[in-house]
């Protein structure tokens, strides 16, 4: 087995007196492309602000590579190597699609204040942002602006602008959320291509078809505990998966069931 | 040609002290409701050198690092708070300084300065160095919004919370534009002060705030030339209608609302849109 790229060990998030990830512990490997799935207020989307620093650990920690990085604000975490596609786009709609990219990748120029003052040439990161709207199929569209464009074209957007950050691990925050069926089969293609290219992806998403469809690994969590973490035709097979997704009488013990990999 | 002089020197000054609220409100789109404060600590702290004996450059040089540094400062405590913090922040700490500088004595109290020495140059020749100042921070904006600098600084004005994702250190950001911008209305301060040879703490509270937002506001949020306009205007027309200095507040106060109001993008904004209107192919995706 490789070694794990990114592990969180035994994360808690509290909010005042409601626990949203209660102790949850898991790997993800390079090269992986990781699902990260549960019912609604499962508590995911709060584990993934958790590793990108969006909230802060109760207790518990996270690694990325080996190193630390639970104590570090967003944007040190994101130049440790992270990178997030938001679950709401949000363009930055005075730029044209291009601009937005062309800010990601001036990352290594926009590392302090000081770097940014001196640095006026883009010639490069014009190229690399051009590259990344080609890759996700949106390149044609560089120079219009994000506010007349259709969510699917955004949502490319988003994924285009955290890949020009060239991240060792990519987070998707349910990318396919609000596309039609095709939009979404589409776009769930464009990350296994991504994957296939090397990058090491978690992938959050309500849209459990695609999920099955393109993941390697599925990780469940239900009212903030892990009750499942495996190949996904065994995840989806556990009784505890089904009784949470469908709202069964079936109590989740604590610690949950571990399907093995 | 004394007046035309005091009136060229007088819009110098104001150039330089909109364009220095410009880069903080302007271009990181950071709300500032005290910045008045800073033109004061700039004159105070100059006027105070000149009356020591200083030269006046060198005057000059420490009104611009000692207003920086106080905005440091002020940055430090109050940019890592939400933005809307931030214009209730400026605005105690223009009442501060006027406050403060009220009861200290040693500052000249409710009396002020009076008797701030020459600067050895001709009246000519400091309005020149007034408007080559303006002229040298106007260049300087138009570097940093060709700069990456001006590009970071315009996605933290859109969305700040994005920018963090994009691995972009704001509350730095932050700080970076208002201490270029206070040590810039430290030197407007300077020449302030050098100009009228006579400084109060009147001169510096909330209406002098709100007349230079007005300016930006009116110049267009972030355009240089247009806020250069904008302070060239705004600042003599006190000395051409006398109930516009009666009024201030009023109309200065107005002037914020209907623009904010009616036309967001100020001046620079009405311009670019007739231009668009007249020319579909106007191209504003090139910085």
């Amino acid at each position: 087995m490789t070694k794990p790229l990114l592990k969180v060990s035994d994360a808690t998030v509290r909010f005042g007196g409601l626990t949203a990830v209660d102790h949850v512990s898991f790997e993800v490997n390079e090269g992986e492309l990781l699902g990260l799935i549960g019912p609604n207020g499962a508590g995911k989307t709060t584990a993934l602000r958790a590793v990108t620093g969006v909230v802060q650990l109760s207790s518990g920690s996270v690694e990325l590579d080996g190193q630390r990085i639970d104590h570090l604000s967003i944007d040190r975490r994101i130049r440790k190597g992270l990178s997030l596609s938001q679950q709401l786009v949000k363009p930055l709609r005075d730029m044209t699609l291009l601009e937005n990219v062309v800010l990601a990748a001036g990352y290594n120029k926009t590392a302090s204040p000081l770097k940014a003052l001196v640095n006026v040439d883009d010639a490069a990161e014009r190229k690399i942002a051009q590259a990344m709207l080609d890759k996700v199929g949106i390149g044609p569209l560089a120079n219009q602006k994000p506010a007349i464009q259709p969510l699917g074209i955004l949502k490319r957007l988003e994924l285009a602008r955290a890949l020009a950050l060239q991240p060792k691990l990519f987070l998707l925050d349910e990318p396919l959320a609000g596309l039609n069926s095709k939009e979404a089969r589409d776009l769930a293609s464009t990350i296994v291509e991504l994957n296939k290219s090397g990058m090491t992806i978690v992938l959050i998403e309500h849209n459990l078809g695609e999920v099955i469809r393109v993941c390697q690994r599925l990780v469940v969590l239900d009212n903030g505990r892990k009750i499942a973490d495996g190949e996904p035709r065994g995840v989806m097979n556990n009784s505890e998966v089904r009784a949470a997704y469908l709202g069964g009488d079936v109590v989740a013990e604590k610690g949950g069931v571990h399907a093995s990999y | 040609m004394g007046y035309e002089i005091t009136l060229l020197t007088t819009m110098g000054i104001s150039i330089l002290f909109a364009l220095s609220l410009n880069l903080i409100t302007g271009f990181c789109g950071q709300i500032s409701l005290g910045h008045a404060a800073f033109l004061g600590i700039g004159a105070y702290a100059s006027a105070l050198s000149t009356k020591a004996g200083a030269p006046f450059f060198l005057a000059v040089l420490f009104a611009m690092a000692f207003a920086g540094i106080i905005g440091v400062v002020v940055g430090l405590a109050s940019l890592r708070v939400r933005a809307d913090f931030l214009a209730i922040t400026t605005m105690g700490v223009g009442f501060l300084f006027v406050g403060i500088v009220r009861q200290q004595d040693a500052l000249g109290g409710e009396l002020g300065i009076s008797g701030i020495p020459d600067t050895g140059l001709s009246r000519p020749a400091f309005m020149v160095l007034t408007l080559i100042l303006a002229a040298i921070a106007a260049a300087l904006s138009i570097y940093i919004k060709r700069a990456w600098m001006g590009r970071v600084f315009a996605g933290i004005a859109e969305d700040e919370d994005t920018m963090r994702v994009l691995g972009i250190d704001a509350p730095s950001y932050k700080l970076a534009a208002f201490a270029i911008g206070t040590a810039l209305a430290g030197v407007a301060g300077a020449l302030y002060a050098h100009h009228l040879k006579f400084i109060g703490p009147e001169s510096f509270g909330f209406v002098e705030s709100i007349t230079v937002l007005s300016m930006v506001v009116v110049g267009g949020i972030g355009s240089v030339a247009g806020v250069a306009i904008a302070a060239a205007l705004l600042s003599v027309l006190p000395a051409w209608f006398q109930i516009i200095g009666d009024y201030k507040l009023l109309v200065y106060g107005g002037l914020l609302f209907l623009m904010m109001r009616f036309a967001p993008g100020g001046l620079a904004g009405i311009f670019a849109s007739a231009m668009q209107s007249r020319n579909r192919t106007t191209n504003r995706g090139k910085p």
